[in-house]
């Protein structure tokens, strides 16, 4: 065993910094990194590398490397409404990162206090949560997304809502498995015997030790809701228009897609590489959490 | 094969290392051992000091990333370092079998036993199905399993673990093998059926004229099974000898110091207190130069034992014994035995715990057909039945008894996990058994602790050390401040005899026996007048575990608190507990002091138990009784005495239709049996002495 540092602040960033270090092992991690980070820095930075307005209608149907009046290029060239389509896609990175990490968290926040009432508790608590998760797993996803986005509208948020409702109850299942594998652990009844309350031992002893399977799932679980965002996009259920969308950016020139392939391409390209990246990644955390 | 005296194996000057991302690990260092026909060797060492590394090299299955460096495997005058997988494939499972420590995962659970045992037969022969099948009766019938056929067309898990076993046994032995690996095989097995697998492993050399190569951490195992023994420590043998020479002068340090650490049955705690080697088992990068267990030997000195690795030496006088230290001739261990200190034992003090008829069924709900046509819908698993005895302050009260016997059930519904179904316990004077832990007081749950049995288990893995016991004294309330609860942690860790920086540790960071010392800190920390250890030792190293053993008698000590022991072993349990209750399938079927229970009259199941303690010592004389069967089910408990499916002693059917009362022998001490006490008084000790007339007398 390696040399331990003593101090708490000081062990975690240690951990932080091995655990970057174990990903550097997986070639298919790094992959994952590199195409999550790339998209990250890509939103971050958006104002820096974009030389057009997103929503300026500036020159239609301009093909891939045109110069601009205003002397810029159009790399990925221009829609039919004459926007430009690198501006629409590095804008639409932010769209795509802000609400899929946040319908994930929210997701998982759901999910995770079903999953642990369901499993710590059991009994009718159990039978109630898992027959209400049933009935929403039952239904076809898209089905599901289109009942919630048609009540309430569309909306970002309103999406943010739609993947709670319909992910939720798959996270609980997980949660609920580990947690009653979890719950039978002597430091859950030691805790019990000093009197710690339920929520508590839920949160505080048993949650941190699900996290590993957890982590992994969510990672893949992120790349699935961009999937899905891309999918309420391309139904027209996705963000109001014209704030770029990927999804909405291949709905929008689908049907001149024979003629003007780069029009959807880029948008799809960006869609995939994004979700690559993300179950690259969970594949490398996989990876390393096996190992160790 | 078996008149000419050519060994069966020979493994010469072997090094195996495993490789792993950190590099290479050595883990077994010049490791050289010869076994000759129908001859046993015992193996005897800690957890990761190479044994089973060595049955694998010798399986030639090492895994992915293990590898022989150096040395040679023979078996029969064929080098299987050399061999390919066809030939190794047509030596493994006919000629060498080896046996593993779990028998539910040896066998095949969705395969019935038949299948699996014609297999072997079928694939090494070429025989037909028919006489396969006979073959593999045959062998059933000769592990000594009572109904073949029924075995036979079972699947696994419809055999207890002992049946288990011994079909796995049975599998290993259907092809005749010259050379029978067992690997730790009773480890998973309660002692009684334990007894009986050993039993059997001690004939089977006899029988089939197998050498055989047992394994295992109890050297009390080895002494009954072996001729031969090696003991090994941190990847190379320290070692070897016959059973007699080397249990009557062992002369390595290490081999002496594993003696010292187990509680013998004919020892007490204040007369000669275990002593623990101290540190622990050096990681293989870690290994010093010289002598590997220098660092925690006692004769350890500096310029000769640390100077190169040396080789085994052969002890004058005696060409089988052979050992690996320097200044074997030097030592004199008497003197040093002459210095034990022994403990006063300290005054027992008022009655604490009352327990007084506690009775706890759980409900099984049945909802076949069957069960709901004939009403009887509900069952019950009476996991304690009419339970009695008291405890006091400073008292060590061991509770003893086989899995299933219905201990942890106690302890549940001690500590408030479940509530009692009838009858009380009183804690100082007050009825807990039917409040929940929830509804106790603070000062209630303070003073009602315990210790958990798997030190894997029982720190929290995400929660640092520190946190974790500082968290216990401000849930009880003992401090408040924060600083005041970070010394109070301090001290603690002072208690348990470990490093102050642990407080920033996490559990993985931490041994099987610190986390065991931390899980007795946590226990102590609100200062708790009855403490409860399931099993705390049991998963420990021997040398590990004596320290931690002693460790939990100190604080005791110290803290006046009452010791609730519950533990299968009775020599742990003869050594360090004041009273002791016996019980099988929920009943206590004997109570009393230490040495009423160690001497008759015993209740024949307590009989039975003290004959199947292993004990590792060759002097002394062990009446041997096997008992016959499993433990019945709890969901079906015999209608009269608990114990008469397999008592030896049974006296009729009376023993069959009514439960037998307590019969009270003197003062505190009962047994629940049909059998008049002053029959049983009459009863032979089972455990003697020579020279002794009768030990627990004396």
């Amino acid at each position: 065993m390696s040399k331990m540092p003593s101090v708490g602040f000081a062990a975690g960033m240690w951990r932080v910094i091995k655990s970057i270090a174990l990903l550097r092992e997986s070639w298919v991690g790094m992959i994952g990194a590199f195409l999550v980070l790339f998209w990250i820095l890509v939103a971050v930075f958006a104002p820096l590398i974009t030389q057009f307005d997103p929503n300026a209608s500036i020159q239609p149907y301009a093909r891939p490397g045109t110069l601009s009046a205003s002397g810029s290029i159009f790399w990925l060239g221009t829609d039919h409404l004459g926007r430009d389509i690198l501006s629409r896609i590095v804008w639409g990175s932010r769209t795509v990162l802000f609400y899929a990490p946040l319908a994930t968290l929210s997701a998982y926040t759901v999910g995770i206090l079903m999953g642990l009432m369901a499993g710590y508790r059991g009994g009718l608590v159990d039978d109630i949560l898992s027959r209400i998760s049933d009935i929403i797993l039952s239904f076809p996803v898209l089905v599901l997304y289109i009942i919630v986005i048609a009540t309430i509208g569309a909306s970002g948020f309103n999406i943010v809502i739609a993947i709670t409702f319909a992910s939720s109850p798959g996270i609980m299942r997980i949660v609920r498995g580990l947690v009653l594998d979890l719950r039978n652990r002597d430091y859950v009844a030691a805790a019990l015997t000093r009197g710690e309350s339920d929520w508590r031992i839920m949160l505080y002893e048993i949650l941190p030790n699900a996290r590993g399977p957890l982590i992994v799932d969510a990672c893949l679980r992120l790349g699935y809701v961009i999937i899905t965002i891309g999918v309420l996009g391309f139904l027209g259920l996705g963000l109001p228009p014209p704030d770029p969308d990927w999804g909405g950016m291949v709905n929008e020139t689908r049907q001149m897609a024979i003629v003007f392939p780069y029009m959807t391409l880029f948008p799809c390209i960006s869609i995939s590489s994004l979700i690559l990246g993300f179950n690259l990644l969970a594949d490398g955390l996989r990876e390393i959490s096996l190992r160790d | 094969m078996t008149d000419t005296d050519e060994p069966v194996l020979v493994c010469k000057d072997l090094c195996i290392s495993y490789y792993t991302r950190a590099g290479e690990i050595p883990a077994v260092v010049d490791f050289s051992l010869t076994v000759r026909p129908g001859e046993t060797i015992g193996i005897v060492g800690e957890s990761g000091c190479g044994k089973s590394t060595v049955a694998m090299a010798i399986m030639q299955h090492m895994g992915a990333n293990g590898g022989i460096k150096s040395g040679s495997i023979t078996f029969k005058g064929r080098d299987l370092t050399r061999l390919n997988e066809e030939e190794l494939r047509s030596i493994r499972g006919s000629e060498i079998s080896m046996i593993y420590q779990e028998p539910f995962a040896s066998l095949n659970p969705s395969l019935k036993i038949s299948t699996q045992l014609m297999e072997v037969p079928l694939a090494h022969e070429n025989i037909s199905k028919a006489e396969a099948r006979e073959r593999s009766v045959q062998i059933l019938r000769d592990v000594k399993i009572a109904d073949p056929e029924r075995v036979m067309n079972s699947y696994p898990h419809q055999l207890s673990g002992g049946q288990q076993q011994r079909a796995v046994i049975a599998m290993g032995l259907l092809s005749k093998p010259s050379l029978l690996l067992l690997d730790e095989p009773t480890t998973a097995l309660d002692v009684t059926v334990e007894a009986g697998i050993v039993n059997l492993i001690a004939d089977i050399s006899e029988k089939f004229n197998t050498s055989q190569i047992y394994i295992s951490h109890n050297l009390g195992l080895i002494l009954e099974t072996c001729d031969r023994v090696f003991v090994m420590y941190s990847g190379e043998i320290v070692e070897e000898g016959t059973i007699k020479s080397l249990f009557n002068s062992p002369r390595h340090p290490y081999t002496h110091g594993l003696f010292s650490c187990i509680p013998l049955i004919t020892t007490d705690k204040n007369a000669a207190p275990l002593k623990p080697i101290r540190g622990q088992l050096p990681l293989p990068f870690e290994r010093p130069l010289g002598c590997y267990f220098g660092p925690r030997c006692d004769h350890f000195l500096q310029g000769v034992c640390d100077q190169a690795h040396f080789q085994m030496k052969t002890v004058g006088g005696e060409p089988d014994h052979r050992v690996r230290c320097l200044r074997y001739e030097e030592i004199d261990y008497k003197q040093v035995v002459s210095n034990t200190e022994t403990k006063v034992s300290p005054e027992i003090g008022k009655r604490v715990l009352d327990v007084d008829g506690m009775k706890k069924y759980y409900e099984v709900k049945d909802s076949s057909l069957a069960a709901l046509i004939s009403g009887k819908s509900v069952r019950y698993v009476k996991a304690n039945e009419k339970l009695n005895f008291t405890a006091h302050e400073s008292e060590t009260v061991a509770i003893v008894g086989e899995s299933g016997c219905g201990k942890s059930t106690f302890a549940k519904v001690l500590m408030g996990l479940e509530t009692g179904t009838g009858g009380e316990i009183r804690h100082n004077g007050k009825e807990i058994s039917h409040i929940k832990v929830r509804d106790r007081s603070t000062e209630q749950i303070r003073s009602l602790q315990m210790v958990f049995q798997n030190p894997f288990d029982t720190l929290n893995p995400s929660h640092s050390i520190g946190g974790q016991i500082s968290r216990v004294i401000r849930q009880f309330g003992v401090e408040t401040d924060k600083k005041k609860v970070f010394d109070l942690v301090m001290t603690l860790l002072d208690t348990v005899k470990l490093p102050r920086d642990f407080y920033f540790r996490k559990p993985r960071q931490l041994s099987g026996g610190q986390k065991q010392r931390i899980g007795i800190a946590r226990a102590f920390a609100g200062n708790p007048s009855i403490v409860i250890a399931d099993e705390p030792v049991s998963a420990l190293d021997v040398s590990v575990a004596a320290a931690v053993t002693e460790l939990l008698m100190d604080i005791q000590r110290e803290h006046k608190t009452t010791l609730l022991f519950i533990s299968h072993d009775l020599s742990v349990v003869r050594y360090l507990s004041d009273r002791i209750v016996v019980m099988y399938l929920g009943h206590i079927l004997e109570r009393g002091t230490t040495a009423e229970v160690f001497a008759p009259p015993y209740h024949p199941y307590t009989e039975a138990l003290l004959s199947a303690v292993p004990i590792a010592d060759p002097d002394i004389i062990k009446r041997r009784i096997v008992l016959k069967g499993d433990l019945p089910s709890a969901m079906n408990p015999p209608k009269g005495c608990p114990f008469c499916t397999r008592c030896h002693r049974r006296i009729g059917d009376i023993c069959d239709l009514e439960l037998p009362s307590e019969q009270l022998v003197k003062d505190r001490h009962v047994i629940k049996c049909h059998i008049p006490v002053d029959v049983l008084s009459r009863i032979e000790p089972v455990i003697r002495k020579p020279g002794e007339s009768d030990l627990n007398h004396a």
